[in-house]
C-alpha cells in the first residue's frame, strides 16, 4: 500500500470527482469531497516523510520501464507542493459548505465538487508526474476544469472571465506542448530523467532554446507572469468564493513548480541561466509586475480584484526568486511559494466569508465590518501583515532571503526595490483595514453577524500558520533550502 | 544563506544563576491576556505584569542567554547587561505608573496595545543581536500606532503618517541590518560606528529618535493619542532609539549636531506652542537632542549622563503628561488659552505638575538637576566650549516652555472659570509615584548613580554647581515672567516641516487670485506632482490599460509577442 502512495495522490481525487458526479446530491457531494481532501493531505504527508527519510521516491505506473511507460518521481521540491496543495484543499473543505451552498445552484453543486475534485486530481497529478507530456494532460484536466469551476460563478461576467481564462489556458498549454514536442524530437523521450540526461549529449542547441521559449511562455501563462497575467483578475474575481480560494491558493503554485522543474532540473541551471539571459529577462519581468500590479492593486475598488492584482505582484516576487537562481534566492522564492499558499487561502476565505455574510465585495460594502464581524476582519489584517512581510510572519522571512540574495550578487538596487515595493503593499493592504475598522458601517454591514464557525477556524488556521511558520522557520526554510540546493544541483 | 554566518559577540551561556526569562516577552504575553480579561482581574494583571517584568529584568544573568535558531542565524531573545538593566527598569516603572494612569481609560484595547508596545520596547532593549533587534523594533511601531489609532477618529490620519515613517525608518534600518550582516557576516549588536552600513542603521535609529528632517512626526502623533497613550508614547519609542543609539554609535562625532538641532528646535516650537501635548512633544525631541548630544560626545561621563537623563525624562516626563492628562481628564481642553487658574480646585495636579515642571528645568534637588548636568559637564570635559555654551542656554531655555509656561498658564494665570476636581485616586496615585521619584532621584542620586553603566565619580551636589544652576535659573525664570506676555500663546497655528506632506499640496491646490513667487513654485511643483499621479492613475486605476480587461486577442498578441521576444534574446546572447 505505502508503495502505491504516489499514484494513489492523483487516484484518489479521480475517483471522488466521480463519486461526486454520481451522488447528484449537494451534501454527499461535500461529504466524498472532504473525504477526498483528508486523504490526498494523509498521502502527501506520508511522501514528504519517505522523501525525507530515504530520498527520491520513482514509481513507474504499470510497471512500464520509464523509457516508454509514465514515471511518477517525487523529491523534496515536489512533496513539498504536494502537501502545499493537499493542505489548502483540507481547509477549504470545511469552508466550502456553507459558501458553495450560498454561491452555486442547487443542482449544479454536485457537479461543481466533481469539478472541483478533477482540479485537484490535475494539479496533484502535474506536481507528482516524472514525464512531460503526461503532465500537459494533467495541467489540462486541471485547467478545463478550473474553466468550469471559474463560469459556474453567479456574476453575469463569470462566463466571459472563464472564456477568456480558457483561451489564454489554451494558448498556454500549446506553446508547452510544442515546446515538447521539439524536446522529444532531439531526445527521443518525454521522461524528466532521461530528457535532462540526453540534452547534454544534443549537438544541435537551436531546438533546445527554441523548446526553452515556448516552455517558458506557456508555462507564464499559466503562472501569470507579468504581462501574461491578464486573464487571472477577472477568473479570480468572479468565480465562486471557494474555487477563488482554491485557484489563487493552488493553480499558480503549481504552475511555478513546473517552470522550475524545467529550468534548474530538466534544461539545467547551468544552461538557462549561465549561457542565456534568462536572469536578466526573468528580473525585468518581475520587477514590472511587482510595481505595475501592485500599483492597480492599489487603485481597485473590488476587493478580490484587488487581492487577484497582489497575487501577480506577489508571483513578480517569487519568480524574482527563481531568476536570481542561487542558492539564497530560491529558497526565498520557494518559502514565497509557501507563504503565499498560505495567505492568499486566508484571504480569499475570508472575503468568501464577508460575501457569505454581507455580500461585501468592495469597499463601500465592506465600510465598517470589522465591528460587524471582526474576526473575519482581524483575519484580514493578520494575513496583510504577512503580506507586507512584518517580521514574525512568514511574509518576513521570503522578503529576507530575497534581499538577502540581491546583497549577495550584488544588487543593491534590487534590495532597494524589493523594499521599496513593499511600500505598494502596505498601501493596498492598509486601504482593505482602513475600510474595515475606520468607517461607518454600510447598510449591508448594518446586518451582518459575524461568519459561522466552520468558516472561522480554517481561516484561521491558516493565519496562524503564517505567524508559526514566521516563528519556528524549521519546518519551511529547512525544506525549501534542501530543495533548492536539490534543483541547484540538476536531476542527475 | 551560509549557516557559517553565525558567530555570535558573546557564545550564548548556558544558564548559569537567574532566570532567564525575557521580560519583553512577560509583558506582552500579559498585554494580550488582557484582551480577554474584564473588572478587578484585569486591574490586577495590569499592574502585576509590569512589576514581574521588572524582577526578571534584575534575574537575568549576564551576558547572552536564551539562544533561538531562526533564519540559519542563533538569535539571543534575551542579553543583560548594566545599560540594559537600567533602561529596563525604567521602562517596566513606565509601563506601570501608564498603566496605573490608564486603569480608568474605557476604551480597553488601548491597554493590550501599550502593554505590546512598552514589551516590544523591552525587547529591543534585551536584544542580544540585530536581528531580533529588528523584529522588536517592527512590533514597537505597529503597537504604538495602534495606542494613536486607538484614541478615535481624530486621531486617524495622524496615525496613518505616523505609521508611514515609522515603516519607511523600518525599511532603511532593515536595509542596513542586511547589508551590515552580509559584509560582516555578524548578527551581533555592537559598536557599529566602523560597520559599512552605519548610515542606514544610524538614520533607522535616528528617525525614531526624532531627529531632524523628519523630527515633527513627533509632535503631529503623540498628542492626537487620547489621555492615557501619550504617557506610554513618549516613554517608549524614543528612548529605544537613544538606548540603540548608545549601544551602536557612541562617540559618533556628528550626533553632537543633530542633537543640539533638535534641542533647539523642540524649544522653539515649545514656545510658540499653544497645546499642552504638543509642547510636551516638542519637549521630547529637545530633551531627546540633550541625550543624543552626550552619546555623540562618547566620553564615559557623558554616556553615564546620557543613561542617567533618559532615566530620569521617562520618570519626569512621565509625571507632566499624567498631570496634563489629568487636566484634560476632567476639563476635556488642552489648549492653554481655554485653561488656565486650576490650582485652587486640583491642588494635587497642580502640586505634581510643578514638581515634573522643576524637573525638567533642572533644579537642584530634583532628578533633572542629578542627570542633566552630567551630560553638560561631558562637554567641558571633552573641551567643547561651544557645545557648552548651547547646552546651557538650551537649559535656560527648557525652564521657558515647562518650568514656568505650562504651570503658570494651567495652574495660575488668569481664571478660565473652569472648576474641575483632582481626577480619581488611580490617576492621583500614578502621580504621586511618579512626583515622589522625581525629588527622590534628585535628593539621593547615588541610587541612580549606581545603576549607570561605568562607575561614576560625579557629585553633583557642590557648592559651584548648585550656584550656577540656581543662578541660569533664576534669570531664566526672571526673563520667563518678564516675558510672559509672550509665552502666553495666541490661538494660532505654527507651521513645521510636516507641513511639507500635510498642508503643501492642500494649499497649492486652493489657487490664490494674486500669484507670488512662492506660490508659482509650490503651484508648479503641485501640477508635476498631480501630473505624475495622473500617469499613474492612467496607467493603473480601475480603468487603466493595466488594470482594464483586455479583449483576448490582444492577450493573444501579446504572450506571441513574448515568445517572439524570448527566442530573439536567447539567440542573440
Amino acid at each position: 500500500m505505502l508503495d502505491h502512495l504516489p499514484v494513489l495522490q492523483v487516484v484518489v481525487p479521480l475517483f471522488g470527482a466521480f463519486l461526486a458526479a454520481l451522488t447528484r446530491r449537494p451534501l454527499p457531494a461535500w461529504i466524498v469531497a472532504t473525504g477526498v481532501s483528508v486523504l490526498v493531505f494523509a498521502i502527501s504527508i506520508g511522501l514528504l516523510q519517505q522523501v525525507l527519510a530515504s530520498g527520491p521516491i520513482s514509481y513507474e505506473i504499470g510497471g512500464w520501464d520509464p523509457e516508454i511507460g509514465i514515471e511518477y518521481r517525487v523529491d523534496i521540491v515536489n512533496a513539498f507542493i504536494l502537501v502545499l496543495v493537499s493542505g489548502i484543499a483540507l481547509f477549504i473543505a470545511p469552508f466550502a459548505r456553507a459558501s458553495v451552498a450560498a454561491e452555486v445552484p442547487e443542482d449544479r453543486i454536485a457537479w461543481f465538487y466533481s469539478m472541483y475534485m478533477l482540479a485537484l486530481a490535475g494539479l496533484l497529478g502535474v506536481a507528482i508526474t516524472g514525464d512531460a507530456f503526461n503532465a500537459f494532460v494533467f495541467l489540462e484536466i486541471s485547467s478545463l476544469s478550473s474553466y468550469a469551476l471559474v463560469a459556474m460563478g453567479k456574476h453575469r461576467r463569470a462566463q466571459m472571465a472563464a472564456y477568456q481564462y480558457l483561451v489564454i489556458g489554451t494558448i498556454g498549454a500549446s506553446f508547452y506542448v510544442i515546446g515538447v514536442g521539439l524536446i522529444y524530437a532531439m531526445t527521443g523521450t518525454l521522461n524528466f530523467g532521461l530528457i535532462a540526461e540526453r540534452l547534454a549529449n544534443v549537438e544541435s542547441i537551436a531546438p533546445i532554446v527554441a523548446a526553452l521559449s515556448f516552455i517558458m511562455v506557456g508555462i507564464g501563462l499559466k503562472l501569470a507572469l507579468f504581462p501574461l497575467h491578464v486573464w487571472l483578475p477577472n477568473a479570480y474575481a468572479y468565480a465562486p468564493s471557494m474555487a477563488s480560494v482554491f485557484l489563487a491558493a493552488t493553480a499558480t503554485k503549481v504552475a511555478i513548480y513546473l517552470f522550475v522543474r524545467f529550468l534548474f532540473s530538466i534544461f539545467g541551471a547551468g544552461f538557462v541561466f549561465a549561457d542565456l539571459p534568462v536572469t536578466e529577462i526573468l528580473t525585468v519581468l518581475s520587477v514590472a509586475a511587482v510595481f505595475g500590479a501592485g500599483a492597480v492593486a492599489v487603485f481597485q475598488p473590488d476587493i478580490k480584484r484587488l487581492f487577484a492584482y497582489s497575487s501577480v505582484a506577489q508571483v513578480g516576487y517569487i519568480t524574482l526568486g527563481i531568476g536570481l537562481a542561487t542558492q539564497t534566492s530560491l529558497t526565498g522564492g520557494l518559502v514565497h511559494v509557501v507563504n503565499h499558499g498560505l495567505i492568499k487561502g486566508a484571504l480569499f476565505m475570508a472575503i468568501g466569508a464577508l460575501v457569505f455574510r454581507a455580500q461585501a465585495f468592495n469597499f463601500e460594502e465592506m465600510a465598517g465590518i470589522g465591528r460587524k464581524m471582526p474576526l473575519t476582519a482581524a483575519a484580514i489584517a493578520v494575513a496583510g501583515l504577512s503580506l507586507i512581510g512584518i517580521p514574525g510572519t512568514v511574509g518576513f522571512v521570503a522578503k529576507w532571503y530575497l534581499i538577502v540574495a540581491s546583497v549577495e550578487i550584488g544588487w543593491w538596487w534590487l534590495a532597494a526595490v524589493i523594499v521599496a515595493s513593499s511600500l505598494l503593499t502596505v498601501i493596498y493592504v492598509g486601504r482593505v483595514v482602513e475600510a474595515a475598522w475606520f468607517r461607518t458601517p454600510s447598510r449591508e454591514v448594518a446586518e451582518a453577524t459575524e461568519a459561522p464557525v466552520d468558516m472561522l477556524i480554517p481561516i484561521w488556521i491558516l493565519v496562524a500558520a503564517t505567524i508559526y511558520f514566521g516563528i519556528d522557520t524549521q519546518l519551511t526554510v529547512g525544506v525549501a533550502e534542501q530543495a533548492a540546493a536539490s534543483l541547484l544541483a540538476g536531476l542527475r | 544563506m551560509e549557516t557559517e554566518v553565525t558567530p555570535l559577540a558573546e557564545p550564548v551561556a548556558t544558564v548559569a544563576e537567574g532566570l532567564a526569562l525575557p521580560p519583553g516577552i512577560l509583558l506582552i504575553a500579559a498585554g494580550l491576556l488582557l484582551l480577554a480579561l474584564r473588572g478587578r482581574l484585569r486591574d490586577g494583571v495590569i499592574l502585576l505584569a509590569p512589576v514581574l517584568a521588572l524582577a526578571l529584568v534584575w534575574l537575568l544573568p549576564e551576558g547572552g542567554a536564551l539562544g533561538l535558531p531562526y533564519l540559519g542565524y542563533d538569535l539571543v531573545l534575551a542579553h543583560g547587561d548594566t545599560l540594559s538593566r537600567l533602561f529596563g527598569t525604567v521602562f517596566t516603572i513606565a509601563a506601570f505608573a501608564g498603566g496605573l494612569f490608564a486603569l480608568r481609560q474605557e476604551r480597553h484595547a488601548e491597554m493590550v496595545a501599550a502593554f505590546v508596545y512598552a514589551g516590544a520596547a523591552l525587547g529591543v532593549v534585551f536584544a542580544g543581536d540585530l536581528v531580533t533587534l529588528f523584529v522588536f523594533w517592527e512590533i514597537m511601531a505597529i503597537a504604538s500606532t495602534m495606542v494613536i489609532w486607538l484614541a478615535g477618529p481624530k486621531a486617524r490620519g495622524a496615525g496613518l503618517r505616523y505609521v508611514i515613517i515609522h515603516l519607511f525608518g523600518g525599511v532603511i534600518l532593515m536595509a542596513g541590518i542586511a547589508w551590515h550582516v552580509s559584509a560582516t557576516g555578524s548578527i551581533a549588536f555592537t559598536d557599529l560606528t566602523e560597520s559599512p552600513a552605519k548610515w542606514l542603521i544610524l538614520g533607522g535609529f535616528m528617525l525614531n529618535a526624532g531627529a531632524p528632517p523628519l523630527s515633527a512626526w513627533v509632535a503631529d502623533a503623540y498628542p492626537r493619542s487620547s489621555w492615557s497613550g501619550m504617557v506610554f508614547l513618549s516613554a517608549f519609542t524614543t528612548k529605544t532609539a537613544v538606548f540603540v543609539l548608545m549601544r551602536g554609535f557612541p562617540g559618533e562625532a556628528f550626533l553632537i549636531w543633530i542633537g543640539l538641532y533638535m534641542i533647539f528646535y523642540g524649544i522653539v516650537y515649545a514656545i510658540l506652542e499653544n497645546d499642552i501635548r504638543r509642547i510636551f512633544a516638542y519637549s521630547i525631541v529637545n530633551q531627546v537632542g540633550f541625550m543624543v548630544v552626550g552619546i555623540g560626545i562618547g566620553t564615559e561621563m557623558a554616556l553615564n549622563g546620557v543613561a542617567a537623563h533618559a532615566f530620569a525624562h521617562i520618570i519626569y516626563k512621565a509625571l507632566l503628561l499624567t498631570a496634563a492628562g489629568s487636566v484634560i481628564y476632567m476639563t476635556g481642553r488642552s489648549r492653554f488659552t481655554e485653561l488656565g487658574g486650576l490650582a485652587r480646585t486640583m491642588p494635587v495636579t497642580a502640586a505634581c505638575g510643578i514638581i515634573g515642571a522643576l524637573s525638567i528645568s533642572a533644579l537642584p534637588l530634583t532628578s533633572g538637576f542629578v542627570s542633566k548636568t552630567m551630560i553638560t559637564e561631558g562637554a567641558i570635559g571633552e573641551q567643547m566650549f561651544v557645545v557648552w555654551l548651547l547646552l546651557t542656554a538650551a537649559s535656560a531655555g527648557s525652564m521657558l516652555y515647562a518650568g514656568v509656561k505650562f504651570p503658570w498658564l494651567v495652574f495660575f494665570s488668569k481664571d478660565s472659570g473652569l472648576r474641575p476636581t483632582d481626577p480619581p485616586t488611580s490617576m492621583r496615585t500614578a502621580m504621586i509615584l511618579l512626583a515622589v521619584l522625581c525629588i527622590g532621584i534628585g535628593v539621593v542620586p547615588g541610587a541612580l548613580y549606581a545603576l549607570l553603566p561605568t562607575p561614576v565619580d560625579y557629585v553633583p551636589y557642590t557648592g559651584p554647581h548648585v550656584i550656577s544652576k540656581l543662578q541660569l535659573l533664576l534669570f531664566a525664570g526672571a526673563a520667563a515672567f518678564v516675558m510672559l506676555r509672550w509665552l502666553r500663546p495666541g490661538d494660532t497655528v505654527t507651521l513645521d516641516i510636516d507641513w511639507l506632506w500635510r498642508q503643501w499640496p492642500v494649499r497649492a491646490a486652493a489657487r490664490a487670485p494674486r500669484r507670488t513667487p512662492v506660490q508659482a513654485t509650490s503651484e508648479a511643483m503641485h501640477a508635476a506632482y498631480q501630473r505624475i499621479l495622473d500617469i499613474v492613475y492612467r496607467a493603473h486605476g480601475p480603468s487603466g490599460i493595466l488594470a482594464r480587461s483586455w479583449p483576448t486577442g490582444s492577450m493573444a498578441f501579446w504572450a506571441t509577442l513574448l515568445l517572439g521576444a524570448f527566442m530573439l534574446l536567447y539567440y542573440l546572447g
